[in-house]
């Protein structure tokens, strides 16, 4: 055996000196996974709160109380031109008949009484009163039973938030409306049933008749036309860049600032939006057309920068292969790396969407804030999009727009999860090995 | 190990009787790098050709000259002249597809697409519009399939993925994919580096029956296999075409010193 030399260590003091070391790092590596489970618990905690917090108020958005009346469709009242038009019908007296309805389920007397009364149902009623007839003319002349929302202070009422022993002047509701809605429940006439009018409904100053279908609708709208203009310019961007283009100063400077433009906050695109298609274009105000336009505008740096890590990740071999039997370079994109990269794109492009789904503040900018009340029938009606309604429902004072906005919330949210499910399915599916 | 001299210029017949493809005075530079120097060598018509040598010599480079894939690379840049039947590949008005329609590649790694077995084979003759109808392709891809010696084990799953066949029966496909376009010249980087030794039995079998039909030229690290499948063999060097002759001739009798350290294993 030599003399130990300088710079080699004996294998045994070296296994004792491995060993001295273990309890060190086994130590870290537990301390490392405590702190990783902690975190994970804490975000779980958070989550939960959310989902509990959101649920609890946003369930009972989904339903709200009606009550059922008997009502003498007379034909000369609520028709009184007696051809069935929109103009007949608004210029007959559905407000009465339902109110007539509504005292005789009350007993409502005297002038006093009916007024209290008549607070108490929905200015949505006679609304109801004329689709119904509308579409199915044979009620005229009959008595049928139908059911109608209640006021949202009788509502707030039934749902506790008014308590019958705050002296009368404080509360919104008096001491007649609760005697006559008491009466109504003892009557069975009062149900707490699915809410129609907040999936059908569409934007109102009356909470008990106010929906999400215009800004439903205004979304799907607005993501339509961000997907045709952000999908297509996203992908080709990306292949340009990353299968055609040279690689020198020029590109690397469209790079960077493709990467810097995806930090940009949303409101800028929006500011962009309004000076440009508005101020410069002057295209009208609070158009879906406008907000896809601007979304696409947020949404094309994530496209572009998925697009190009799919691209990246399609191994080179496929396209040496391709253009090693002759393929041009435009036919070893479209035949082999495309079709590879597509599962990348796709996840890309809908993770963009979900993002420009929820956005809201480059929507402001162009107006989509507005009341609008119509649904909009295309991309040139002005219109709202769903986070813009929650965003306006939050603000409004009355109890029920609490629970509106919280199941509005769940709408947006489920929209949001089946848009993901949508991108984990298509990625599944299409994903392929090499 | 003694440091031999590179020779000012390449020992042995750079030229041959019937070329099918010339190259004169090639340099490859990457950037600033160069990567071949002075390059002269003939192919032979249905000829094997093997290059040979140590790693970074410039084979692999010299080889993808011959088709022009280093075009993709970006800074790549090539001086001299290279002929296929007259004409210069690298002449500004020659357009890619044609050339590589008419000099084929395996690549070192089996490539296959991932797609069928015959979506496989029928990619070329499909972007060429080799075949007239759905018959006639199936006429090209079951002839390829043949003539690569895979078709008893692949006539029935041709539908199925070709990245599902072992690395051997991949790379068979993947000289199946070239020959379907009808090459004069199959070019093959190093195509049994990733196979056993019996897929590279087969292989080297498969090179021998098609030198009868294709001028080959194939780059490869074992010497054995060019001694066994080539006609001819060059050596390089740093970036230096150093000497080519019969291959019999380079492997019992070379004629410099440093192929004759190579050949011998002294380095390498």
């Amino acid at each position: 055996m030599s003399e130990p030399r300088k710079g080699i260590i004996p294998p045994q003091v070296a296994i004792s000196r491995v060993n001295a070391s273990l309890a060190a790092r086994r130590a870290g590596e537990r301390r490392f996974r405590t702190c990783g489970r902690i975190a994970i618990c804490i975000a779980l905690a958070f989550l939960v709160l959310l989902f509990v917090s959101i649920f609890t108020k946003g369930i009972p958005g989904f339903f709200q109380y009606y009550v059922t009346l008997e009502v003498v469709v007379d034909r000369e009242r609520i028709d009184p031109a007696g051809d069935l038009s929109v103009q007949s019908l608004y210029d007959g007296d559905a407000r009465g008949i339902i109110r007539s309805a509504f005292y005789i389920a009350t007993g409502a007397e005297g002038r006093s009484g009916r007024k209290a009364a008549g607070k108490l149902i929905s200015k949505g009623a006679e609304q109801r009163l004329r689709e119904a007839i509308i579409k199915d003319p044979s009620l005229l002349g009959k008595t049928v039973a139908m059911k109608f929302a209640l006021d949202d202070d009788a509502d707030s009422f039934l749902r506790g938030y008014i308590s019958s022993a705050v002296p009368e002047k404080d509360r919104r509701i008096n001491d007649k409306q609760i005697e006559f809605i008491n009466k109504l429940q003892k009557l069975q006439l009062i149900s707490y049933d699915f809410s129609d009018y907040l999936i059908f409904g569409s934007a109102s100053r009356d909470p008990e008749i106010a929906g999400i279908k215009g800004a439903f609708i205004g979304s799907v709208l607005t993501l339509a036309v961000c997907l045709v203009l952000a999908f297509p310019m996203g992908v080709a961007t990306a292949i340009y860049l990353e299968e055609f283009a040279p690689k020198n100063r020029i590109t690397e400077i469209i790079e960077v600032n493709i990467n810097n433009l995806a930090a940009v906050p949303s409101v800028v695109f929006g500011i962009l939006g309004l000076a440009v298609f508005i101020s410069i274009f002057g295209m009208p105000r609070s158009i879906p057309l406008i907000g896809g336009v601007v979304l696409a505008l947020m949404t094309l740096p994530t496209i572009i920068i998925s697009s190009r890590a799919a691209i990246r990740a399609v191994p080179p071999s496929i396209r040496d292969a391709a253009l090693g039997v002759g393929a041009s370079k435009l036919q070893t994109v479209t035949h082999h790396v495309l079709p590879l990269a597509m599962p990348g794109m796709l996840t890309g492009t809908i993770i963009g969407m979900a993002q420009a789904l929820g956005e809201t503040a480059p929507l402001l900018m162009i107006g989509m804030v507005a009341f609008i009340v119509d649904i909009p029938g295309g991309v040139t009606d002005p219109g709202t999009v769903l986070p813009v309604q929650i965003f306006m429902w939050a603000d409004f004072a009355e109890r029920m727009f609490i629970h509106k906005t919280s199941a509005a919330i769940i709408v947006l949210l489920g929209f949001l999860i089946l848009m993901n499910a949508i991108a984990i399915f298509i990625r599944n599916r299409l994903e392929r090995r090499w | 190990m003694e440091v031999s001299k590179l020779p000012s210029h390449t020992v042995g017949d750079v030229y041959v009787d019937m070329p099918r493809m010339t190259t004169r005075k090639v340099n490859v530079f990457y950037g600033d790098k160069m990567a071949l120097d002075d390059v002269t060598l003939d192919i032979a018509e249905k000829q094997v050709t093997s290059l040979i040598g140590p790693s970074g010599c410039g084979k692999s480079t010299f080889l993808r000259c011959l088709n022009r894939m280093n075009d993709t690379i970006d800074n790549c840049r090539v001086e001299g002249q290279i002929k296929l039947d007259d004409q210069n590949i690298y002449d500004p008005h020659i357009d890619v597809v044609p050339l590589r329609a008419r000099v084929g590649m395996v690549f070192q790694k089996p490539n296959p697409f991932p797609k069928s077995i015959f979506d496989n084979v029928a990619y070329g003759p499909r972007i060429h519009g080799l075949a007239n109808n759905k018959n006639e392709l199936d006429g090209i891809v079951e002839a390829s399939l043949r003539r690569a010696g895979l078709w008893e084990e692949v006539a029935d799953r041709l539908y199925q993925s070709g990245t599902g066949l072992s690395g051997g029966q991949q790379q068979r496909l993947c000289i199946a994919r070239a020959i379907a376009v009808s090459p004069e010249v199959i070019l093959m980087d190093e195509p049994c580096s990733a196979l056993d030794p019996i897929a590279t039995a087969r292989i080297e079998e498969l090179i021998f029956e098609l030198r009868e039909e294709f001028t080959i030229v194939i780059v490869t690290h074992s010497m054995q296999q060019a001694a066994r499948v080539s006609n001819r063999t060059a050596y390089f060097h740093l970036g230096r075409l150093v000497e080519v002759g019969e291959t019999s001739t380079i492997f019992t009798n070379p004629r410099h010193e440093l192929t004759n350290s190579y050949i011998t294993g002294r380095f390498g």
